[in-house]
């Protein structure tokens, strides 16, 4: 290689670690904000790219890099997202869904009408009224303040079960989609051995085993997504394990570690969002389901899934609304991240736009 | 065909391997000590240790797995601490119900879902296909649990069709004979319509509850997969031959779009198999998951491990199955093994 090329390459593998610093710098907080323009970037601008620039390198070694200087996408990652959503108003329905049960789960507690604990026993079973929206349930207490309150503790379930599978499960999967060899094939036999499971009686049995607690929940549920987030993880690393600027960083000197860890999951974070938005609603669906069957979270606590379980004896003398407003709560927040998966999935990957 | 079943039979043998290693390790390994668990709030040290050591605690690991298989091997499940019976009797003697209601359900979802996904394929843009879409995303965010207790207020307090959601059969009628454990063959096979029908009141609503959890997956796949083969050079040259259009969909598209669902139905199951553990809570039916449903609020746990395994080898089962029935539908996967 001559003198200029590997010029060339120092410098544009110069340029590749500057984008991806713009990558470490998104904070969890904003995340979110910055979800959508990140999820294209990557995806259009990021490794193809590129990929590009480098195979360009390969062939005129001493082309200019400012003629490979990809021209800023800002503008156009914008409008394609204005074009997306237009596209699929639904996905901005989700989105405005998401922001209401984040202030919900944030501010829940403190904005509520009653005290959600508090029952009032002179005002039992009440049907749902301008005093009680959502009415009361058997020892009296606002089912509103129930309902909206307990949008944190499910939320909190969710998130921290779904950032644990994505940290185990998301780093299991690149190691074994890098690797290869024996890495690929512990990761596939662990993930398989989960899979032969039905999954909601595995975190039955592995809530039981660990013992009745909510952290435990979590655990479970985490367990049980561990597959499906190896699966995602390991095909994308597999596919960029070759990729022209996984080649120019090795070339550079940088260890596996650093090229798995700084090189890689970056550039596959797009995909796990999108993962992370689908299994949220599953989370959810099973911390509810486990907390119905009376694990986990104990009574005087609001917890949708238990509301549900203490409403159910109601609905069969017809005092529906103490099973009803939790129940509905709980599918509309599932609703929500399974429609936002899907916007997101079509913003990441057009393909599979349906 | 032989050939492909024995080597599909032996990729099962890792599987079972792992999970009966897991459900081992559930009551072995992780943080609590079982002995505790089985001598209850009230055990002093003595009994603790005196527990240990008849469970067979106080032995190495390996030991103890080897005694687990071995137990496994001869059937023997443990025995259930509250009730004292063991679990092998008290899992087996309620599986039918379980199988009857996860079965009806499945069917009843797949009787629904695959016309209603061709239709739509089929009708691209019609109304069905709308309807479809809003069943497909609507129907993943259900929880079961409620969707069970919505159908109870409606069909069982508002309209009263539906009897009350308390097991198998109301208190007065008596159960049919156990031929096969399930009701609603055992009452038509000794010809006892009154048993037949009462037995379907009681098993109408759990079913639709599963069934409507399970159609979103099917219809989804039965659409995509339609619309993928509708699209392909062979549907074109049936048309093209002059074949009428229910020959091409039916004949030609549909048995090449089943694959991708069967395939579906696997994953679908193993959905079912969960849901059937809270639909079981809710109508009070006696199967298996209110079985273990119960022990696992009394923290027994020989038979919530014997529940964990039994829905972990019938999956496997199952699956071994839908990979026998691709070879039916699909002779190039004979070929290929």
């Amino acid at each position: 290689m001559t003198e200029g090329g590997t010029a060339d390459l120092k410098s544009l593998y110069r340029k590749r670690r500057v984008r991806l610093r713009d990558f470490r710098s998104i904070s969890g907080t904003r995340i979110i904000n910055l979800l959508v323009p990140m999820a294209f970037r990557s995806s259009q601008g990021g490794v193809a790219e590129t990929d590009r620039e480098l195979r360009k390198v390969g062939t005129s070694l001493s082309a200019p890099v400012t003629e490979l200087q990809p021209k800023p996408p800002t503008n156009s990652i914008f409008r394609h997202a204005v074009y997306v959503v237009a596209d699929n108003p639904v996905t901005g329905l989700a989105f405005a869904l998401f922001v209401l049960i984040a202030l919900g789960a944030l501010l829940g507690p403190h904005v509520v009408p009653f005290d959600p604990l508090a029952s009032d026993t002179s005002a039992t079973l009440q049907p749902p009224s301008l005093r009680h929206w959502f009415g009361t349930d058997l020892l009296g207490r606002d089912i509103f303040s129930r309902v909206v309150a307990a949008t944190r503790l499910d939320f909190a379930i969710a998130v921290a079960s779904v950032a644990l599978v994505l940290v185990i499960g998301g780093l299991a999967g690149i190691a074994a989609g890098f690797f290869g060899g024996w890495t690929d094939r512990i990761v596939g036999r662990i993930s398989d051995t989960i899979m032969a499971f039905p999954l909601f009686v595995l975190a039955m049995g592995i809530v039981a085993a660990l013992g009745n607690t909510v952290t435990n929940i979590v655990i479970a549920t985490a367990i049980i997504n561990f597959p499906l987030y190896v699966r995602v993880a390991r095909a994308e690393a597999n596919v960029r394990r070759e990729a022209g600027f996984v080649q120019a960083a090795r070339l550079s000197g940088n260890g596996d570690l650093r090229i798995l860890l700084v090189h890689i999951l970056p550039n596959i974070m797009p995909i796990m969002m999108v993962q992370i938005s689908l299994t949220m609603g599953y989370a959810i669906l099973n911390a509810a389901g486990l907390s119905f069957i009376g694990l986990g979270v104990k009574p005087p606590t609001p917890e949708w899934g238990i509301m549900v379980a203490e409403g159910a004896t109601n609905i069969i003398s017809g005092e529906w609304w103490v099973a009803f407003f939790p129940g509905g709560a709980l599918m509309i927040a599932v609703f929500c991240f399974n429609l936002l998966g899907d916007g997101l999935r079509d913003l990441v990957d057009p393909q599979r736009r349906t | 065909m032989m050939v492909t079943i024995a080597k599909r039979l032996m990729t099962v043998v890792p599987t079972l391997i792992g999970v009966v290693i897991v459900t081992f390790l559930l009551t072995r390994v992780l943080p609590g000590d079982p002995a505790v668990y089985f001598a209850g709030p009230a055990a002093t040290p003595q009994s603790i240790a005196e527990i240990r050591k008849s469970l067979g605690l106080d032995r190495p690991l390996p030991d103890q797995f080897v005694r687990y298989v071995n137990d496994l091997a001869h059937g023997n499940f443990g025995n259930s601490l509250s009730t004292g019976r063991p679990v092998a009797t008290e899992i087996s003697s309620r599986l039918p119900a379980s199988a009857e209601l996860t079965l009806s359900g499945l069917l009843l979802s797949i009787v629904i879902a695959v016309p209603l996904g061709i239709f739509a394929a089929v009708k691209q843009g019609s109304l069905v296909d709308h309807l479809c879409r809003i069943i497909a995303t609507a129907g993943v965010s259900l929880p079961v649990f409620f969707t069970g207790l919505l159908l109870v207020y409606v069909f069982y307090f508002r309209l009263g069709w539906a009897p009350a959601p308390l097991g198998r059969l109301d208190a007065f009628a008596s159960s049919p004979p156990d031929i096969t454990g399930f009701y609603l063959i055992d009452s038509l096979i000794t010809g006892n319509f009154e048993t037949f029908r009462a037995a379907l009141g009681q098993l109408m609503l759990p079913a639709v509850t599963l069934a409507i959890f399970s159609l979103a997956p099917i219809t989804r796949m039965t659409r995509a997969s339609m619309l993928a083969v509708l699209a392909s050079d062979f549907i074109r040259t049936a048309r093209a031959s002059g074949l009428d259009g229910r020959t091409v969909i039916l004949t030609y598209a549909f048995r090449n779009a089943m694959l991708p669902v069967v395939t579906t139905l696997g994953m679908v199951f193993s959905f079912l198999l969960g849901a059937n553990v809270l639909v079981e809570k809710v109508f009070a039916w006696p199967g298996i998951g209110s079985y273990a449903v119960e022990a696992l609020l009394q923290s027994d746990f020989a038979p919530v491990q014997g529940f964990v395994l039994t829905m972990a080898v019938m999956y496997v089962a199952l699956n071994l199955f839908i990979d026998m029935l691709y070879g039916v539908i699909d002779p190039r996967v004979r070929l290929e093994a």
